[in-house]
């Protein structure tokens, strides 16, 4: 007894042990509520944070500020208007998902139902390794490899041809042959978050109980018909987190954005069109705004709107997940 | 030996570096400061040289103009420093003395194959329709006919600028918006503009790396940046009408043609009218609080003491980063207004040399 009093070292020996054992359990009970209201404080904190610093620019623009296209930080007639940039923030994170997420499901069902066992763990592996890259290496990676391929073999090869397509053309006619664009950000958003999608499909698709998959072929269904039949039902709220996650990421992600979208406040008329968004314009612009200006009350703003749009992306996938389920 | 003697033995013996290093630091003053990129390198190897000469460390870190002069304004750090000059009233607000440390370039560079480096004539003209985005070949009569003796291949012409707030950016639209009225009541000149065409990148590596990489681009950058990674600079015209090569000498040229009695030292160095002038050349300013409090008083006169030595000793290092040192008039007019606006808590002048 006294032994195992000693050990435990913190806790004084006073009389029968259950007493002591409640005040450790006190004790941990409010360590463990407060690091959950840290998270809450934290959270709310940076909130109000950025709505006060934010709050000069909004009275002064009102509700324009959201919807003006006018960005401009020359002193003496600023003006600031956050839509460019919400723009190019959502385009390129919903291109950067659509491109993604086949590929991830393509890496999950490779990994989960065709590769053979041996091969499993070192894919497996590499896929969570790509998650573990600093942003910024993506950034340098995309600038000196990736924009010059876009450019050379992408824009340059496919970019008149898909601009000959009827209606949808101007998509892909740019003026901007630079390579940094609304494209490259998307690709290199792609490949940032792609590890994310896949190694949560992964888990899930294997989560899925051994029988249900197993009467499925009982009954003759082929492996597409299973996957499709039985394993994307049984894991689809967990599919969507996973690509919720991967656009939480992609929305807010600054440096390897900033390297190759081109930085342009300007609204782009196709996808080879340099664009910016909310992340990289505060990168761009912060270290030189004055204290107490309008452009930083603008900034600050801006994050309050990108903070805004992530909840709404949140909240909207929750809602989505819900009705689906319900009906 | 007995116990005592042991430990007074010891206590000495460990003692002993500690008064050294405390000697040391008596005699190896450290000040800080904080703001502009522009100006590192050669901060830093004056830093260098400054330590052994008149040991003064200098401390200095690059976070950029705007932070810079927050810093200063909070006090933070012994010095701000500033590209863009600051207008008087903001210096009087925040209590401020605002001096040049140095100069530097900004030189336009232009990916055009089998184009030499230097060979390309520009006038003041061409640049703001480019970067309005209304010249949008190479091979636009505009251009060919100045050049008539290279052959320019029929590229599209892809301008690059900097997109994060910057000095560079900040003397490259001066000039654009000194030298065009389209461009003054268009974008305007500042650390970051609107920018109607073209592609933005960070820093002047970024704008480098698109310039090598895009056949056509062109873009504006630090000449010393330029000369270090050899990126093929263009001539260009100045106000004398003289198609200038950028160069130490067309840089100097600038120096000594700017009139330093301005106030606040903010002398127009964009676009002068010398005769070989560059007229892309701006001076980078350091900021000082006129009213240090007793505590700071010796950092700032090791600031005055720092500067004062890189005007007299640091001009090769500068030379050598491919900067361009003030002229010898500038440095004496500037030491005068350290005496007449630097006072310490008490009136007392703090800079007597």
């Amino acid at each position: 007894m006294s032994d195992f009093v000693s050990r435990i070292g913190t806790a004084p020996y006073v009389g029968p042990r259950r007493t002591a054992g409640s005040v450790g359990d006190a004790i941990f009970e409010w360590l463990c509520r407060g690091a959950g209201l840290i998270v809450l404080l934290t959270l709310g904190g940076i909130i109000l944070t950025l709505f006060i610093a934010g709050l000069p620019a909004f009275q002064h623009f009102g509700l324009g500020f959201i919807f003006s296209t006018n960005w401009d930080p020359v002193e003496g007639r600023e003006e600031f208007g956050a839509f460019i940039s919400i723009f190019g923030t959502v385009v390129s994170s919903i291109l950067a998902i659509l491109f993604a997420v086949p590929v991830a499901f393509g890496i999950a069902y490779f990994l989960t139902e065709l590769a053979p066992m041996w091969l499993r763990r070192p894919v497996g592996t590499a896929v969570e390794l790509l998650a573990a890259i600093p942003s910024i290496i993506y950034g340098m990676w995309g600038l000196f490899v990736l924009v010059p391929f876009v450019q050379m073999n992408i824009q340059l090869t496919f970019g008149e041809t898909l601009g000959a397509i009827p209606f949808i053309g101007f998509i892909f006619e740019s003026n901007s042959f630079a390579g940094t664009s609304l494209f490259s950000a998307a690709l290199v958003l792609a490949i940032m978050i792609l590890p994310f999608i896949a190694a949560t499909m992964r888990d899930v698709f294997e989560q899925v109980p051994p029988v249900y998959k197993e009467s499925a072929y009982g009954l003759g269904a082929t492996r597409w018909e299973v996957v499709s039949g039985v394993v994307i039902p049984y894991t689809r709220k967990s599919v969507v987190g996973g690509i919720m996650l991967g656009l939480g990421r992609a929305l807010g992600e600054t440096m390897a954005v900033t390297f190759v979208i081109g930085n342009a406040n300007r609204m782009p008329q196709s996808i080879f069109d340099p664009s910016t968004t909310i992340a990289s314009v505060i990168a761009m612009e912060f270290p030189e705004s004055l204290a107490g200006s309008l452009q930083q009350s603008a900034l600050f703003a801006i994050g309050f709107l990108l903070f805004f749009i992530s909840f709404v992306v949140l909240a909207t996938s929750r809602w989505l997940l819900r009705s689906r389920l319900k009906g | 030996m007995n116990r005592r003697t042991l430990l007074l033995g010891t206590g000495s013996v460990l003692m002993l570096p500690a008064l050294m290093s405390n000697r040391a630091l008596a005699q190896q003053a450290t000040i800080t400061g904080a703001g502009a990129t522009f100006p590192r390198p050669v901060y830093e190897r004056w830093s260098q040289a400054a330590r052994e000469a008149i040991g003064v460390t200098l401390n200095y870190q690059s976070i950029g103009s705007g932070g810079g002069i927050n810093q200063i304004t909070n006090r933070t750090v012994d010095f701000g420093a500033s590209d863009a000059p600051l207008t008087t009233e903001q210096l009087a607000e925040r209590k401020l003395l605002q001096f040049p440390s140095l100069m530097g370039s900004v030189v336009l560079s232009a990916n055009l194959p089998g184009v030499a480096d230097n060979a390309l004539k520009l006038t003041p003209e061409i640049v703001v329709d480019i970067f309005l985005g209304k010249l949008r070949r190479w091979n636009d009569p505009k251009i060919t006919e100045l050049n008539r003796d290279i052959r320019i291949p029929n590229l599209p012409i892809g301008p690059t600028y900097r997109a994060d707030g910057s000095g560079t950016t900040w003397v490259f639209t001066t000039y654009l918006a000194r030298v065009s009225s389209e461009w003054k009541d268009g974008p305007g000149a500042g650390t970051s503009v609107r920018w109607p065409a073209g592609n933005g990148a960070r820093g002047n590596e970024g704008v480098s790396n698109i310039v090598r990489n895009t056949p056509g681009a062109i873009g504006y950058i630090e000449n010393a940046y330029a000369v270090v990674n050899r990126m093929p600079t263009t001539q260009l015209r100045n106000k004398a009408g003289n198609f200038v090569q950028p160069t130490p000498e067309s840089f100097n040229a600038t120096a000594a043609a700017a009139d330093w009695t301005a106030q606040n030292f903010a002398a127009d160095t964009i676009d002068l009218a010398g005769e070989k002038a560059w007229p892309m050349t701006a001076a980078t300013f350091i900021l000082l609080p006129t009213n240090p409090p007793a505590d700071k008083v010796e950092a700032s006169r090791n600031t005055m003491r720092f500067f004062d030595w890189a005007y007299r000793e640091g001009g090769d290092i500068a030379k050598r980063l491919e900067y361009i040192p003030l002229p010898a008039s500038a440095h004496d007019l500037v030491r005068a207004a350290w005496r007449a606006n630097i006072k310490a808590p008490d009136g007392s002048t703090v800079w007597s040399a």
